[in-house]
């Protein structure tokens, strides 16, 4: 039975292959993050971040891999496998019951909000806790009035989606995606949808819960004063490739690689 | 022409109209239920469920609702040997399952219409495909759906008349008959009542759907409610027609 070598990782990714078509995205792709650790990936648009929360989150999946056991391509989660799931010994592509169960424990967070438009505030943050942790209805309710209020929208648990400024959705779904209780938190440019104004309150909300939880959170931004405020690592993409990696300060102040430098520099003349 | 022979034959109606309004309602209900089926089984993933699915809706799209309706009234009997009761419910089986079939596709659409960002977010939040589709796709679906399936309402109570084709005493059996008395000569008055009473039956349908899609607007926080006097902006861009 194959397993990842070190058993402190929460997220392994074992040379992941991933190709949509013939574009190949991610070429043997692995890297680890610590429980608790707070990994910001940066790197220009096709560089494969979104891509690596997508294949977390269950959204896409990865290139299957001819054998599993010698070739790796496969994410492990806490342990365990995401993308395949243990049979007879040996390594087989997830189905979807094995990752119904295997991305319990993940939550993400949508650049473009995504709340359910059918449902109110409340109900939006209430319903999956009851539908898939099996909640009571009070006490769904009761968390999910403690997180609207720790992301400042205590007042609106009765409107719908649409009468919310961005800002505001955006603010919603991080309550909906913790509400889950989740050990891994998958932000997806979350502040990019947003006007200018609107920014700084979400960001607000996220480094509250940075700063009081030891959620995992894999972090893909444009923010750098926001990534360097709250990651404790930095990992520069290009072309589905780790170009550098490093602590926030490293990266910021002195990146090494040339194209480190040069994203940089275009990001922050923006 | 006598009018005086027209409103007295009033009375002689409300049997026919009774009939009208049931073969509308219970065919109307058959082609939802078709309509959902269908339009869910055209939306899988699965070749299996979409196939045969895609086969009905085609034969009952690409064949003549009037020859459906002589198939289930007459030769379904002989060839079958199913033997319908009444003729009333050959009819209804008839218009149901070719309303079904076009309104499937009104289904299929506005499922398709739902965001894409939609189903991952109900997938991030653990969602099981069941729960996807009756939480999230099909309240968001519905009001999109509301406006065609009107229009098809519509359109169903009109075909209703073919009934009386296959020897079902409807509205416009009715007024053959009675017009066709005395030589024809109130034929004219006798289409011309029955015109208006299909166009009062359709309108209190386009009210009645009226209401139903500003309920569901609401429940998805849409206000659908029209400013009075002016058109809603729909109409005023396509017209009333």
């Amino acid at each position: 039975m194959p397993s990842p070598t070190s058993n402190e990782s929460i997220i392994r990714f074992d040379r992941v292959d991933k190709s949509f078509g013939d574009l190949k995205v991610l070429d043997g792709l692995s890297f680890d993050v610590d429980p608790g650790e707070r990994v910001t990936l940066i790197g220009p648009s096709g560089s494969g971040k979104t891509t690596i929360l997508r294949l977390l989150m269950t959204l896409e999946h990865v290139t299957p891999p001819k054998d599993p056991a010698a070739d790796g391509g496969v994410i492990w989660v806490e342990g365990k496998p995401l993308s395949h799931m243990e049979k007879g010994g040996k390594l087989v592509v997830a189905n979807e019951r094995h990752l119904r169960q295997a991305r319990k424990k993940i939550g993400m967070v949508f650049q473009s909000f995504n709340l359910f438009p059918n449902m109110r505030v409340l109900r939006n943050v209430t319903e999956a806790q009851v539908h898939t942790l099996g909640r009571s209805k009070d006490e769904a309710e009761a968390k999910a009035r403690d997180l609207l209020e720790l992301v400042g929208l205590s007042s609106k648990v009765d409107n719908y989606p649409s009468q919310l400024s961005g800002g505001q959705q955006q603010r919603v779904a991080i309550a909906r995606a913790l509400a889950m209780d989740p050990d891994i938190l998958l932000l997806d440019e979350v502040t990019s949808a947003l006007d200018p104004e609107l920014v700084a309150d979400v960001l607000g909300v996220l480094r509250d819960v940075a700063d009081t939880t030891s959620i995992t959170m894999l972090i893909v931004t444009h923010e750098m004063g926001f990534a360097r405020d709250v990651s404790n690592r930095v990992m520069m993409f290009d072309r589905g490739q780790i170009v550098e990696e490093g602590a926030p300060d490293e990266i910021f102040s002195d990146p090494r690689e040339a194209r480190t430098q040069d994203f940089l520099r275009a990001v922050l003349a923006e | 022409m006598d009018f005086q022979e027209v409103v007295d034959s009033l009375p002689r109606y409300a049997e026919p109209l009774l009939v009208t309004v049931q073969v509308t309602l219970a065919s109307a209900a058959l082609a939802l239920v078709v309509a959902f089926a269908l339009g869910l089984m055209t939306s899988s993933k699965r070749l299996a469920v979409r196939t045969p699915a895609r086969a009905f809706v085609e034969f009952f799209r690409g064949s003549s609702v009037v020859v459906q309706l002589f198939w289930f009234a007459f030769a379904m009997p002989v060839v079958l040997g199913i033997q319908f009761d009444y003729a009333i419910i050959a009819g209804i089986i008839a218009l149901g399952l070719n309303y079904g079939a076009y309104c499937s596709e009104v289904v299929r659409g506005a499922i398709a219409a739902v965001p894409p960002g939609q189903l991952e977010a109900s997938l991030a939040v653990n969602f099981t495909p069941f729960q996807r589709l009756r939480l999230v796709v099909l309240p968001q679906a519905w009001p999109e759906m509301i406006p065609s399936l009107c229009a098809f309402a519509i359109m169903l109570l009109k075909a209703s008349a073919l009934v009386s084709l296959i020897s079902v005493t409807d509205l416009t059996a009715m007024a053959g008959l009675i017009g066709g008395q005395n030589g024809g000569q109130n034929l004219l008055a006798h289409y011309g009542l029955i015109l208006v009473i299909y166009f009062v039956l359709a309108w209190l349908i386009w009210t009645g759907m009226r209401a139903l899609e500003r309920r569901a607007k609401r429940g998805i926080g849409i206000d659908a409610k029209p400013v009075k006097g002016r058109l809603t902006p729909a109409v005023a861009e396509k017209g009333l027609a």
